[in-house]
């Protein structure tokens, strides 16, 4: 009797382990499937199935999230591939590529002349820069007591952030806002404590857009002393949210409840939205004496043009034109991917980034097909 | 060695003790568990060694390259030189670890008295649980709660520091809004420090001799004359023990005071304005991420300096317990 009744113990509990197995399964595959359907439909097709192979990028880390959110739902789509991405800095990046260490490299600037030189040479050919990751940044303040967005010129970001301007109703503050009543609150600047892209690209702009009012050059390292600041984009939100009058700048997807502010451009301000942030790279000037597939710009952070944001930073994605046959299909696949419509979807939903715009897509995509066996 | 082991026998009475020394099992396990100690007591020292090998080793780069060549790697590394750099940091380190020092240590004496001598019994069992429970929540924790609740709400208390006491030079203000300053840091760093200096603070009273303690009440001490006369005597050794071993968490501390402080590399002794102060470990955990080569061994050079001030604090703490010998319980 025991035994018999151990017996059934055990099959029901095998059965039990075997019906959470599959359940698991069960649970993993659908959305296993949709990914893979819809992201080969975007790739090509029947034949993404049939990729494999390992390649391997590195550099800037402000493309990390977004590159793991592509990397993991292009290897869903395809099983045969292996493809890892080092987050080492953008001259690490490009160092490894022209090195010949890797595939492709993600970098916050585009290359040198000198880096172009040596880059074709380990290609062997012509190489792209693609400018494939636009990533927004919004000047955060916290003022409840205002309701309306705060308009703010290049030169009064600059004087604000430098310490030049300290209360909210300032007038130059109060000229570029009429009808608002503005607050007689002083003015606490957040900024990133760490050294950073957004910083960076933040300090660039107002460099170059601000004139004389900012007297500092464009660096990662924040170059006003004696401010408030914090660790990371989480760091200085949370800090503009812990006070009343601060103000900062941050990766806008990060921006939450937080007033932003709209920002000079001509004779209009514009706030913040993935499409003016993708619009001034489309306005922005091509680097001269590029080859035909570097799409190299110079963001036009001084641009006068409507409807333009141009507080952003843009990442690139550089390859070479020629990979060995074997790497073809595999690198074509890949690229694509990245610059497909549900691939900046997946960077904008995992990283908060802007997606690019159509033109752009097809410039890159011009670029991507010329993608041949050396 | 078989007479000493005979003594131990007549008082050790089981049976199965008796016939396990009758087989040599007994001195088998002995054997054993002096090679355990001694392989725990080797293991620590070699630890003790390895790291400092690992912070010399690593730093000495930052000590060899002459400074143009590192300021022109490092960004925020200038031609000042090493101790320039490194000077604010061990101001900052020291600043915060004494406001928490200052703060902590009366606070934990307090609590230490409460329990040993005026809660009753059970409630005293249960409030030592409850400080002994601060000490296992996460530094992070900590650092998040300074960040995002203390920092904004203690602004009032700043305000009226710097309107009030103002003139004193440590409170002058303008205060920061929210307040990621020196003095919430500290007053975070004190709330964690107060486990281990309570628990310490807590022992040495209750060792208090019962015949100090009697004597001063026969001579018809009050409580508070008992405390002052008998109790805090005898335990100053402890207190002061107990206050270096605080010292020494608040100086390493690293994530909270990332969190919590807006840095900045000044000897400010303001410590309500932000963006004034860093501690040493702070800013290594906030640049270790982004640093390249000769940064990394510039922040571990730091962090051997981190290493030296500890070894000191502890140094001194050991010569004053030991100055204080006659207090220590020993009798």
């Amino acid at each position: 009797m025991t035994p018999i009744r151990n017996r059934r113990l055990a099959a029901t509990a095998v059965m039990g382990a075997l019906a959470l197995t599959l359940a698991a399964c069960g649970s993993d595959n659908p959305t296993g499937a949709t990914s893979s359907s819809s992201s080969s439909s975007a790739s090509a097709d029947d034949s993404a199935s049939t990729l494999s192979g390992e390649i391997v990028g590195a550099g800037a880390s402000t493309q990390e999230s977004a590159m793991n959110a592509w990397i993991a739902e292009f290897q869903n789509a395809n099983s045969g591939v292996t493809i890892s991405y080092d987050p080492v800095g953008s001259g690490g990046g490009r160092t490894q590529f022209i090195d010949g260490g890797t595939d492709w490299a993600g970098s916050d600037a585009y290359l040198t002349d000198e880096e172009v030189t040596a880059a074709e040479a380990t290609c062997g050919g012509e190489i792209m820069e693609l400018p494939i990751y636009i990533s927004p940044i919004a000047i955060i303040y916290n003022l409840p007591s205002v309701s309306t967005q705060i308009n703010m010129s290049a030169e009064t970001i600059a004087k604000v952030f430098n310490g030049d301007i300290t209360m909210w109703n300032d007038p130059a503050i109060a000229a570029d806002n009429e009808g608002v009543d503005l607050p007689d609150t002083a003015i606490t600047v957040v900024h990133r404590s760490d050294e950073s892209g957004t910083t960076k690209n933040f300090t660039d702009y107002l460099s170059k857009a601000a004139g004389s009012a900012w007297p500092y050059e464009a660096s990662g390292d924040w170059p006003v002393e004696g401010q408030q600041s914090a660790q990371g984009t989480s760091g200085v939100v949370q800090t503009v949210q812990g006070a009343e009058g601060t103000i900062g700048y941050a990766d806008a997807s990060q921006a939450g409840s937080l007033g932003t502010v709209a920002v000079g451009v001509g004779d209009e301000f514009v706030p913040y939205s993935a499409e003016a942030a993708a619009a001034v790279v489309d306005s922005s000037t091509p680097v001269s004496g590029r080859s035909e597939f570097d799409f190299a710009i110079d963001l036009k952070r001084d641009t006068t043009e409507s409807g333009n944001y141009p507080v952003v930073l843009v990442s690139y994605v550089i390859g070479c034109v020629n990979y060995p046959a074997d790497q073809v299909d595999l690198m074509k696949a890949w690229f694509g991917y990245i610059v497909s419509a549900e691939g900046q979807d997946v960077a904008a939903g995992a990283a908060g980034s802007a997606p690019i715009s159509d033109t752009l897509r097809n410039e890159a995509m011009s670029a991507i097909d010329a993608i041949s066996a050396s | 060695m078989s007479a000493h082991r005979a003594d131990t026998v007549e008082v050790a009475i089981p049976d199965s003790v008796q016939s396990d020394l009758r087989h040599g099992r007994a001195s088998m396990v002995n054997r054993f568990f002096q090679w355990a100690a001694t392989f725990s007591g080797t293991l620590i020292l070699l630890t003790l060694a390895a790291v400092t090998a690992f912070l010399v080793l690593e730093a000495m780069p930052a000590f060899t390259t002459p400074t143009d060549e590192l300021a022109h790697d490092v960004s925020w590394y200038t031609e000042a030189g090493f101790f320039a750099y490194v000077g604010p940091l061990v101001f900052g380190t020291l600043l915060a670890a004494l406001i928490a020092l200052i703060v902590g240590t009366p606070l934990a004496i307090g609590i230490g008295l409460f329990i040993s001598h005026y809660a009753p019994r059970r409630l005293a069992q249960g409030l030592g649980y409850l400080v002994d429970l601060l000490a296992a929540i996460p530094s992070v924790v900590y650092g998040l709660w300074g960040a995002m609740v203390l920092a904004p709400a203690i602004v009032p208390v700043q305000d009226f520091l710097s309107t009030y006491l103002g003139w004193i030079p440590l409170f002058a203000g303008p205060p920061s809004t929210p307040a990621r300053t020196a003095f919430t840091a500290g007053l975070v760093l004190a709330v964690m420090i107060l486990p281990i200096v309570t628990a310490v603070c807590r022992e040495v009273f209750l060792q208090t001799p019962r015949l100090h303690e009697e004597a001063a009440l026969a001579l018809g001490a009050t409580k508070l004359e008992l405390i002052s006369t008998a109790v805090l005597p005898f335990a100053r050794g402890g207190i002061v023990s107990g206050a270096m071993l605080g010292l020494g968490r608040a100086l390493g501390e690293t994530m909270a005071v990332l969190l919590i402080l807006s840095p900045g590399a000044t000897y400010s002794l303001f410590i309500l304005q932000a963006g004034k102060h860093q501690t040493i470990a702070a800013n290594i955990a906030a640049q270790f991420p982004e640093a390249n080569t000769s940064g990394v061994s510039l922040l571990i050079a730091t962090g051997l300096v981190l290493f030296l001030i500890t070894l000191v604090v502890n140094m001194i703490a050991r010569w004053i317990v030991a100055r204080r010998a006659e207090f220590s319980g020993a009798n």
